[in-house]
C-alpha cells in the first residue's frame, strides 16, 4: 500500500513541476526554488508530517522535503533552546543531504572526466 | 505595432511543446523515484535492521549518490532530455545540479574552479530554503509557540 501512495504522490509533485515548466517561462532553478518554499510553508502548519505519516517515503524523495527537514530542525532546537535555536538548528536533519553531496561531487571530480 | 507583429509571428513559430505528454511522463518517472526512494527505506530497515528514522536518511545519501554517479557516466543528461522534471524535482536533481557544476568547473583548480562554483546551480535551493524556513519557523514560533 506504502508503494501505490508513494508512486501516486511523487509521481503528482512531478507532474505539476513539469506543467509549470512548460506553461510558463521559468527555469528547472526557479520550480525546484517553488518547491522548498512550498514545503516548507507546508511545514508551517504540520501538513507535510501528516503528508509523510499517510504516504512513506515517496513524499521524502520530491525536493519539497528539504524544506520540510529545514523547517523542522529548526523548530525542534527551537523548542529546546528559544529563538535562538532557529539558527542552531536549521541544518541537524538536513546536513546529510548536503553534506553527501558536496562529498560525493567532490570526489567523484577526481575520477570522471567532464562529458560533452 | 512592429512589436506586437513580431511577438505574434515568434508566438507562431515556436516549438509548442507537447505538454500531456510530458506531464505523463514525469508523472511515471517521478512516481518511480518516489517507489524506489520507499523501497529502499523497507530494504535498509528490513535487511539491516535500521531503525526508519536513520533509513530515510541512508534513502536520500543512496539517491544522491546514484545521481552523482549517474551524472558522471553521462546518463542522466539524457535522461532529464526525455523526462525532465520526473527527475529535476526528486533529489536527484539536487545531486546532479551539484555534480555537474563541479565537472563542469574542474578545469579551473580546485579552489577557484571546484570551491567556488559547485553550487552555482544548486545554491538557490538552499539559499531559499534556509531563508523561506526562518521566516516561516519563526511565524511559527511567535504564533503557535513552537
Amino acid at each position: 500500500m506504502m508503494y501505490v501512495t508513494s508512486f501516486l504522490f511523487a509521481g503528482l509533485v512531478c507532474m505539476i513541476g513539469q506543467i509549470i515548466l512548460d506553461t510558463t517561462k521559468l527555469t528547472p532553478g526557479h520550480i525546484t526554488s517553488i518547491f522548498v518554499v512550498l514545503g516548507a510553508f507546508l511545514d508551517m502548519f504540520n501538513i507535510y508530517d501528516y503528508i509523510i505519516l499517510k504516504v512513506g517515503g515517496g513524499a521524502l524523495v520530491p525536493i519539497t522535503s528539504f524544506g520540510h527537514l529545514l523547517i523542522h530542525g529548526a523548530m525542534e532546537s527551537a523548542g529546546t533552546y528559544g529563538i535562538m535555536g532557529l539558527v542552531m538548528g536549521m541544518f541537524n536533519l538536513t546536513a546529510s543531504g548536503i553534506c553527501s553531496a558536496i562529498i560525493f561531487s567532490f570526489l567523484l571530480t577526481f575520477i570522471f572526466e567532464p562529458q560533452d | 505595432m512592429e512589436k506586437l507583429k513580431y511577438r505574434i509571428i515568434v508566438d507562431n513559430n515556436t516549438p509548442k511543446e507537447p505538454i500531456m505528454y510530458n506531464a505523463i511522463i514525469a508523472f511515471l518517472t517521478g512516481g518511480l523515484m518516489g517507489t524506489l526512494g520507499q523501497a529502499l527505506i523497507d530494504i535498509y530497515s528490513y535487511y539491516f535492521n535500521i531503525p526508519t528514522s536513520q533509513a530515510s536518511i541512508f534513502m536520500i545519501v543512496t539517491l544522491i549518490f546514484l545521481g552523482c554517479l549517474m551524472t558522471c557516466l553521462g546518463f542522466f543528461d539524457k535522461w532529464v532530455h526525455v523526462c525532465k522534471c520526473g527527475l529535476i524535482i526528486p533529489i536527484t536533481g539536487f545531486a546532479h545540479a551539484t555534480m555537474s557544476a563541479a565537472l563542469e568547473y574542474k578545469r579551473e583548480g580546485i579552489v577557484t574552479g571546484i570551491g567556488a562554483n559547485m553550487f552555482k546551480l544548486s545554491g538557490t535551493v538552499i539559499v531559499c530554503g534556509v531563508v523561506s524556513a526562518y521566516v516561516f519557523g519563526l511565524l511559527r514560533y511567535l504564533i503557535f509557540g513552537g
